[in-house]
């Protein structure tokens, strides 16, 4: 056995030498931030019916007209959406343009939620399969883009738009308009 | 009030820990004895107190009260009952303080129950146990309070992850987590021995019902956690060498190896150290997996990806307890005699050489799972998969097997194998047709057919050892070996059959068309929006007929949760008694038609099926052991009562 004395330390070589190597990995910088592929590309190619009955539908045209927009992706089954409609409309108050997609929703459900938290969408478009959502990258709703005047993507908000990302969103519209 | 009490018992749980380590630690020096006495009732208190804690964090989930960060961020108000239960520990924080209830509530167990082992080594066991618990309460405590409140109460909590919102995945983590607990227990149980130095057949009788507790819980898991892969992620496979999966597999590889040497340590006093370095590994790796899961340092489809804070925190414990215990091991193995000698052909030889095979198998694994971590030092990223780990783990897993069929027909110390020529031949013999018959009607590649050969061999000789005895005499730990192993068998059977003959179709299908799936015919009847508590879905309808005959119905859906935001798609599942029909939906394209994924799998079930078989030959041989153990102890109770009636 005395000559196999050393084996004894092997497994504690092997673990500091795994010790080292995660110890290395955890501390290089990575890029952990998820990006949107979308983002610097063109609103993908679509066209939605009208959701609601006083708004007119949308489609892909109607990013083209030389104004920065909020995309709005939205559902009145989504309570974090409920969350959000009183920055929507304290952007819509500030003069942003915001245009709606409704997930998956039904026109009597889009019209009473409009009614309870107010509407702020200039157009608002049904995507009863969720297309929209897939093609542009969306993992759910709500969530917000800014499109500039060209129809090109050039922010992307995950999740409900809180108090302090109202100032967020307005400057990434001025930056789009510029 | 709930939080804030939690929080002191946790706190309370804490000091007691301290206090079991000191005591622990300074009872082990002579003359010290005043301390000692408040090793065992400390044990016991912080396992009330830490369950407490645990409870706490229970009732704030189910009353979802959202003025706590921890349920706020994991857990809503619509969630169905049994998720807002399960979204307690289906996070880390949580996740946490449950693996550090169930630590604590083992130290109060063995502090309770434990009397055969000398009170010094229980001592210093219960103290290493404090040892390894005080990290994860100062983890909690520092680092990640679960019960931290919000400056305001949250209106609506963020949900939980949708893929965790399921049965499986409900229970999946608690089980893994007794099983690394367990594991846990056997570590400190290995410590307090080598301290002592009273590594003797007793320690491992002690040891034993912890790690085969832990053993049945971790191969509960697994089996649990492989077919909720299969089920949910909708990808149709059941094991993908995944490192999250390679998480839990490891330490059930060192936890088997250290059930089968504990027991030779139990009944013949041979491979000491060997005993006491599977006990430090098995911890290492259920220590390993954690860190691997749960810092984010490798991508998985498991997304659990945490900041690096924490896997520091975890990195930092795991370099204290695994280098110390690994330190110790190094200074005093060499002061643990190796116990009796044996001949390689016996009972201890085929253990010891099926160790060594599983030490390669987990080898092999803990390479393949780091290698990536590697090479992105040198930024290559690379990912090693199926083409990697089957081949180099069948090297080992084949001369296993064989083994396995031999060793349960051995005697102990010194037999020779012409005694067991006739059985085993006759395995062999079953084991060629398998063979010739699977070549002769449809021939898979090797590895399956490799798989067929060697399940139908070890299916029969697993049940070997009942020849010739009478089944009602048999003792249940041996009835646990035949099953655990037939178990073995059985899986195997079903990888075998699974990767040889699954037929696979994808179709773009219009609303009324037909396909043809092995022997099924499967209608697309129609698609339909379906909404439950907190997602909306498109269902697809499909009837499915077996060989012409009646059609039933299976739904597959696309499932779209909006707490948290996440698409899963939910396979619909045909099962029948030699196989399953698995059907997944997926997108619609342009032209109306819709994606359909369709796989026969024949005698897939059958891999799960022989892991419960596994874990229950497990269970068999714990209440064998436990039965024996109270037997012996109310005789020697009785001999005990005798001798003062004489006296």
């Amino acid at each position: 056995m005395s000559g196999l004395r050393w084996t004894i330390w092997l497994p504690l070589a092997v673990f500091a030498a795994f010790l080292a190597l995660v110890g290395l990995q955890l501390y290089r910088p990575a890029e952990r931030k998820v990006q949107s592929a979308m983002i610097g590309k063109p609103v993908p190619q679509f066209a939605l019916p009208a959701a609601s009955p006083d708004r007119p539908g949308v489609s892909t045209a109607d990013f083209r007209d030389g104004k920065p927009k909020l995309l709005n992706i939205w559902a009145s089954w989504c309570i974090p959406c409920a969350a959000e409609a009183p920055q929507l409309a304290e952007l819509q108050a500030q003069d942003a343009q915001i245009v709606g997609v409704a997930i998956r929703d039904k026109p009597e459900d889009v019209a009473a939620f409009l009614a309870q938290y107010g509407n702020p969408y200039a157009r608002i478009g049904a995507d009863n399969l969720s297309s929209i959502q897939l093609e542009i990258g969306s993992s759910g709703v709500p969530e917000t883009f800014v499109v500039d005047g060209q129809g090109i993507i050039r922010y992307q908000h995950i999740g409900d738009v809180r108090k302090r990302d109202v100032a967020i969103l307005l400057d990434k519209l001025k930056e789009a308009g510029e | 009030m709930i939080a804030e009490f939690g929080l002191a018992a946790l706190w309370l749980a804490a000091s007691l820990a301290v206090l079991q380590l000191l005591g622990g630690a300074v009872a082990l020096r002579e003359g010290e004895e005043r301390l000692a006495v408040l090793v065992r009732p400390a044990a016991a208190v912080q396992g009330v107190l830490a369950a407490l804690s645990f409870g706490a964090l229970l009732l704030l989930f189910t009353r979802t009260d959202l003025s706590v960060k921890l349920v706020a961020m994991n857990s809503h108000s619509a969630k169905p009952f049994i998720y807002k239960l399960s979204g307690a520990w289906g996070n880390h924080e949580g996740s946490m303080l449950l693996w550090v209830t169930v630590m604590a509530m083992a130290g109060a167990l063995i502090a309770l129950l434990e009397r055969r082992l000398p009170e010094k080594t229980i001592q210093a066991t219960l103290a290493a146990q404090a040892f390894v618990g005080l990290g994860f309460y100062a983890f909690l405590l520092f680092s990640s309070n679960p019960f931290e409140r919000l400056p305001e109460p949250a209106a609506e909590g963020m949900g939980l992850n949708p893929l965790l919102q399921d049965i499986g995945l409900a229970l999946h983590p608690p089980t893994l987590y007794f099983g690394y607990v367990g594991l846990s227990v056997a570590f400190s149980f290995a410590v307090g021995a080598l301290i002592t130095r009273q590594v003797t057949p007793a320690f491992a009788r002690a040891m034993r019902p912890w790690v085969l507790g832990a053993w049945i819980f971790l191969t509960l898991g697994i089996t649990a956690g492989s077919y909720w892969a299969y089920y949910e992620l909708g990808w149709g496979g059941w094991w993908f060498w995944d490192p999250v999966e390679n998480a839990s597999l490891m330490p059930w590889l060192a936890a088997t190896a250290l059930l089968h040497s504990a027991s030779v340590l139990a009944a013949r006093d041979a491979l000491r150290a060997w005993t006491i370095m599977l006990g430090v590994v098995a911890f290492s790796m259920s220590m390993v997996g954690t860190f691997l899961v749960r810092s984010g340092i490798l991508t998985s489809v498991h997304a659990f990806a945490v900041d690096p804070e924490r896997g520091s925190f975890i990195l930092a414990l795991l370099a204290i307890y695994i280098g110390g215990a690994l330190t110790l091991f190094a200074l005093r193995a060499g002061t643990v005699a190796e116990g009796e000698r044996f001949a390689v052909t016996s009972r201890e030889g085929a253990l010891v050489f099926n160790n060594v095979m599983l030490c390669a198998i987990l080898g092999i694994v803990l390479v393949g799972t780091l290698y990536p971590l590697l090479t992105e030092a040198f930024d290559v990223k690379v990912s090693v998969g199926p083409p990697y780990f089957n081949p180099a783990g069948a090297i080992f897993f084949v001369p296993m097997v064989v083994v396995m069929a031999i060793g349960p027909l051995l005697r102990w110390r010194r037999d020779w194998l012409g005694r067991v020529k006739t059985p085993l031949i006759f395995a062999a013999l079953v084991s060629l047709a398998t063979l010739v018959g699977v070549l002769a009607w449809n021939p898979p590649g090797l590895l399956p057919l490799l798989g067929f050969a060697m399940a139908t061999g070890l299916g029969v000789a697993s049940l070997l050892p009942l020849r010739g005895r009478s089944l009602r005499r048999l003792p249940l730990a041996v009835w646990g070996m035949v099953i655990a192993h037939l178990g073995i068998a059985v899986s195997l059977f079903g990888m075998a059959s699974e990767s040889a003959f699954s037929v696979e179709k994808l179709v773009a299908a219009r609303v009324g068309e037909t396909m043809t799936v092995g022997p099924w015919q499967v209608r697309l009847n129609a698609v339909e929006p379906v909404a439950g508590p907190n997602w909306t879905a498109m269902e697809g309808r499909l009837a499915a007929e077996y060989r012409g005959g009646r059609a039933v119905t299976v739904t597959p859906q696309s499932r779209t949760f909006w707490a948290p935001e996440q698409e899963t798609s939910e396979s619909a599942l045909l099962t029948r008694w030699n196989g399953q029909l698995y059907a997944v939906l997926g997108d619609e394209s342009e032209d109306g038609r819709w994606q359909l994924r369709l796989w026969w799998k024949p005698f897939v079930t059958l891999i799960w099926f022989g892991g419960i078989l596994i874990a229950l030959g497990g269970l068999l041989a714990l209440l064998g052991r436990l039965a024996n153990d109270l037997k012996r102890r109310t005789a020697q109770a009785k001999i005990a009562e005798r001798k003062a009636e004489m006296g």
